[in-house]
Order: C-alpha cells, then structure tokens, then sequence
C-alpha cells in the first residue's frame, strides 16, 4: 500500500508565547519545535498498517520553512520510509498549506491512504485533512479514534460529541484525520534516530507542487496575548462557609449560576 | 448589511443551540439571515429557526443525509450555497461544523476562518477573532481575495438569543445529488452519558490529579449535575484513567470556553490553561495557595476539594429549592 502522512511542526506545548514585532505571528526565539502532538498518532497509524502489509512505503510529507525538516527526520526515526519537503513560507495559512501538499500527492503514482492529525496545536484550524481531501478529489474522514481495515475498505470510528462516535464506513483512496485514542506512537530508538539523520529529504518548491502565494485565503495580524486577569477574590473561611460565598458570589454578582 | 447563511446543525431531529447563537448574531446585525438545514425529514424545525432569527429556511432532505458524512453534507451545504449566493457562510466550530466546513470552502473556493470566539458584521464582510496557540494568544483575521467569507465560532462564544415566539418560515427545499457517495455510516453509537458536552455545557466541572480514583470523581458529577454542567478532567486524570480523553480540557484535549468553569483539584499547567482560559468566570478550588490555576481565577478556594466540593453541591441545591 501507499501510505502518506502530512505532518506539521509546532512550538512545544510548554512554550510561552511571545509576539514579534508587527503582531503577525510570534517571536521564534528559542521556541522548542515538535511534531504535533495529534500527527504522531498518524505516523504511528501509518507504520502499524505497513507493518501489517508487506511491500507497503510510509512517506511523511510537510510543507513550511527549512527548521521543519526536523519533524520530517522524527518520522523516519519513528520508521516512515520516504520524506517530502515542501518549501513554504512561515505566514501560509491553511488553504495555502493544503494547495502545497496536495500538489505533492498528486506528483505520486498512486495514493491509497493519507493521513493527518485531526490539527495542529499552534493555529488549531484543523482545516487542512479536509481542504486536501477536497484538492485530491477523495473522500475525507476526521477526528478517527480507531480504524479496522477490510481489504480497500476501512471503517473508522469518528468522535463527536456526548461521548457518542460514529461509525464511518468509506473506500480507499482517503484521507483520514487521527486522534488520541488512535494508537499508542511509538518513541523513536537512539540507533534509529541516527540513521534518519542520513536519510534523505526530497525538497519541492512551490513550483513543483503548483501552488503559490495567492492560493492563501486569510491572514492572522495583531497578535495579542490574552490580557493579564486581575487578581481573584480569595473565599476564606472553613468548607462550609467557602461554600456558601462562593455559591453567594456565582449567584448574586457573577450571574453565571 | 450582508446575506448570511448559517449551516443550522441538527442530530436527531433536535437543533443545536450553537446554531441559534449564530443566527441571533446576524439577525440582530439587521443582516439577510438564510438558515440552511440538513437532515432527513428536517422541514419542521424551519420555525424554530425563524424564531431566533433566520429569515429564509432552506432544507436538504434525503435518508442519505439522516446523518453527518462530511461527502453527503458537503454536497448539500455546496447546493444551499449556489441558491443562496451568500457574502457570508456560518457555521459552529462543533464535531460537525469544524469537519464540513473546510471540504465545502474547498469546493467553492472560500475563504475560511476557523474556532473564532468573537465577530462583528461591518457591511458585507465579518470583523474576527480567533486564538492561536490554544488560546495562550488571540489574532484578528484578515480576510484575502475575493471568495466567500466563511467562519466557524465556538459554541459560548456569543449567547443564546431569546427566541421570539410565534415567528414562522416555510422550509424551501434544495435539491442535491446524493449519488455514488463513497462514504457511508453504519451506525451511530450514542454516547451513555445524559450529561451534556463539555465544549456545549454552559458550565465545566473539571478534576484532576487529586481525585485520585474515577470513584471519586463522583463528588465531581454530582456538582456538575446539580448544575447542569459537563464534567471535564485534567490530562493527569485522564492518562490515571479517571475519566475518557473525550472529557480532557487543554492544549491536546478540548477547548472550552462556558460562563462557569470550576478548576478541583487542578494546579493549572500552561496545557491545561490554554484550553479553559477564555471562560468567562473560572473558579480554582485547590489546597496550595501558589497553585497557577489562581492567577486565572476569578474566585479561588484555597481548600480540600473533598470537603468544599460537597459542600458547594449542597448550597447550590438549596439555591435551586
Ligand atoms: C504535550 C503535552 C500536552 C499536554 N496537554 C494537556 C492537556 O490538554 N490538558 C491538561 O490538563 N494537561 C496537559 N498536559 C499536562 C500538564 O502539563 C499537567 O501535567 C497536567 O495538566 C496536570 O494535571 P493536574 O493539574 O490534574 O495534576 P497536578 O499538576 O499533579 O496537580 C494537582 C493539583 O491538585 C492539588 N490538590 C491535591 N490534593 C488536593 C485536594 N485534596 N484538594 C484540592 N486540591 C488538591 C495540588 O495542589 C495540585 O495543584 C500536557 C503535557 C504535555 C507534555
């Protein structure tokens, strides 16, 4: 089978968030970049299907500036096969991301399963499963919990509100947007992690995957963090008594119960 | 002023309140507010949605769309909006909303705004603002090119309007082309939880690491239901498994914002906070008076949340009497 994985890298969720300059996005310096969380599930996904299916490739594609090329080196140390690094700039928002990854897939002889993250944890769009889906022409399923593959079939398990999930039955070729719950990925083995550093990275510009700058549809600008809360009211006094200002409080001059 | 459609959410036949804060919104904008609603036999939920504010009611109704496939709602959304012609495209950043919304921008050539928590309607374009880093920063959006404007917004984000009774509108029926569809749903397993959702729920009962069983987390529930709220955990209580991932508030779980948010037992991790910050009043009940989470909190309770918890249970029931 062939088995794609778009992946993006983020700052670490530990990061504290500084803007630059201009409001236009955030200060880098000394940000720690991962993958994002929700695309290792894909990965993972990706490798146990392979591994299930002999003459399988897992290649990981992602589209943004060079420093991400690091993320594209987890994945090999993780076991994909293959990398694709599409050159975009640091500002693309979704629709101009998607428009990149998904003229990398169309350069690829066949396509049977791609998969994502349900988003990613530095804009949180969660667009780009679907737009790609859409620019690839197939069939797209989101935020996946567990998938049982049956021949060209796969029936996944999509979660949605209330605890409840639906079941989603849908052909190969797909795009499918993975969650927690998914898999358990798998951490990267030292000897591993030294050979991906040898592998090599396909680079495309955005040329070769056909997408440009006017393909980016909205922009974020005047970046703000939230603003500082003023100190809360301590309640003091023994449980009851906390209980009974609080409830007060909530009731009488918060207004929300 | 500017023809608005809202994407009306429905599961079984009963309309998400989400929609209503959407429509309310560009009704009260004084703006040309089309509903468009997609279901099996879904005609007669078009009044209700006149009553809060939609001024035309377009439906799409097959057994094909009884329920949500983002291909089958794609195609059904993608006709409303060529009988429309709208400037603006609606939807709430829900399970639904958030999944069809990029497919069908894709497929008119949109242009799209996802989870924003505040708009404004100037003329024929939205004024937005949607947090980035989960929440630990918020950026306007700039709209580019000429497509249609389109945004999902987070439930809570605006209000539930008051609906005005009486109000009606006939249900126009679209026609979709529902054929060879790829996917399918085989079922739909109901969650066994009558607690509603903790991204819907007006207010957020959370726990963490301190509860120390899912037993105990009963004390949590039973606040929570004396409420009306939604249970939430920190990501320690879920990785402990006290609770499913579905119920983790934070940066890698879900992103509330509801009128209530009541922390227990939660020191509040950056992670943590990204997800709960943008509650409207948040209320920390922790016994280490340093713990972070009460640099965010508007009420904090420096206590044991085995006594204050069913302590606040019992006033807030006598306050119900
Ligand atoms: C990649 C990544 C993603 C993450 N994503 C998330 C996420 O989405 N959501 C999330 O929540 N976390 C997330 N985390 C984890 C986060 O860093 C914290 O570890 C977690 O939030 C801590 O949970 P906690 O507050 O329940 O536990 P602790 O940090 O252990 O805090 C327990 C608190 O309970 C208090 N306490 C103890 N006993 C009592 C008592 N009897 N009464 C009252 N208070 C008591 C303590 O004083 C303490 O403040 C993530 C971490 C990483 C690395």
């Amino acid at each position: 089978m062939n088995l794609y994985v778009c992946i993006k890298q983020v700052p670490d969720t530990e990061t504290k968030i500084k803007v630059n300059g201009d409001g236009s996005g955030i200060d880098a310096a000394g940000i720690k970049w991962i993958m994002s969380p929700y695309d290792e599930f894909a990965v993972e996904e990706a490798l146990r299907v392979k591994e299930k299916n002999a003459g399988s490739t897992v290649t990981v594609i992602t589209a943004g500036p060079d420093r991400t090329v690091e993320a594209l080196r987890t994945a090999l140390a993780m076991g994909a096969d293959n990398a694709i690094h599409v050159e975009l700039p640091e500002t693309a928002d979704s629709a101009f991301a998607a428009k990149a990854l998904a003229g990398a897939l169309k350069k690829e002889a066949k396509v049977d399963i791609v998969y994502f993250g349900k988003e990613a944890i530095d804009d949180g769009a969660a667009q780009v499963p679907q737009l790609v889906a859409t620019y690839i022409g197939v069939p797209s399923v989101g935020t996946v919990v567990g998938i049982e593959y049956n021949g060209t079939t796969l029936k996944c398990k999509r979660e949605i509100e209330g605890g409840a999930f639906e079941m989603v039955e849908v052909s190969q070729p797909v795009v499918v947007s993975g969650s927690k719950g998914l898999n358990e990925p798998r951490y990267a083995t030292l000897p591993n992690i030294m050979k991906a550093k040898k592998k090599e990275v396909k680079k495309m510009s955005l040329a070769d995957v056909g997408a440009s700058p006017s393909d980016q549809k909205i922009k974020m600008k005047g970046l703000q963090l939230p603003p500082p809360k003023q100190a809360g009211k301590k309640i003091e006094g023994d449980a009851a008594a906390q209980a009974k200002a609080l409830v007060t409080a909530l009731h009488n001059e918060a207004k929300v119960i | 002023m500017a023809k608005v459609l809202v994407f009306v959410e429905q599961r079984d036949g009963k309309l998400k309140k989400a929609s209503f804060e959407l429509l309310g919104a560009s009704a009260k904008a004084g703006n040309e507010t089309h509903a468009v609603i997609i279901g099996d036999g879904v005609a007669g939920l078009a009044n209700e949605c006149a009553s809060y504010g939609a001024s035309k009611v377009h439906v799409a109704q097959d057994g094909a769309l009884k329920n949500y496939t983002n291909e089958a709602y794609a195609r059904a959304l993608v006709a409303a909006i060529k009988t429309v012609s709208p400037e603006i495209v609606l939807a709430s950043h829900t399970p639904m909303g958030r999944d069809l919304l990029p497919s069908v921008a894709a497929q008119v050539d949109g242009a799209l705004a996802t989870d924003c928590t505040s708009l404004a309607f100037s003329g024929a374009s939205l004024t937005l603002k949607r947090p980035v880093y989960s929440g630990k920063a918020m950026a306007d959006v700039e709209y580019m090119g000429s497509g249609i404007k389109m945004a999902t917004v987070r439930p809570n984000s605006i209000g539930v309007p008051k609906p005005e009774a009486g109000k009606t509108a006939d249900a126009t029926n679209l026609t979709v082309d529902l054929g060879g569809l790829k996917t399918k749903i085989l079922e739909v397993v109901k969650g066994n939880s009558a607690r509603p959702d903790v991204t819907e729920a007006g207010v957020v009962v959370s726990g963490g690491r301190s509860l120390k069983s899912a037993d105990n987390f009963k004390i949590i529930e039973e606040l929570a239901d004396t409420l009306g709220a939604a249970v939430g955990a920190s990501r320690a209580a879920v990785d402990a498994g006290y609770r499913p991932h579905r119920d983790q508030v934070g940066q890698t779980g879900k992103v509330v914002s509801p009128s209530l948010y009541i922390a227990c037992g939660i020191s509040g991790a950056i992670q943590h906070l990204a997800g709960m910050r943008t509650s409207k009043c948040i209320v920390a009940i922790n016994t280490d008076p340093q713990a972070p989470i009460f640099q965010v909190a508007d009420y904090g309770v420096v206590g044991d949340l085995f006594q204050v918890v069913p302590a606040l249970t019992a006033e807030c029931k006598k306050l119900k009497e």
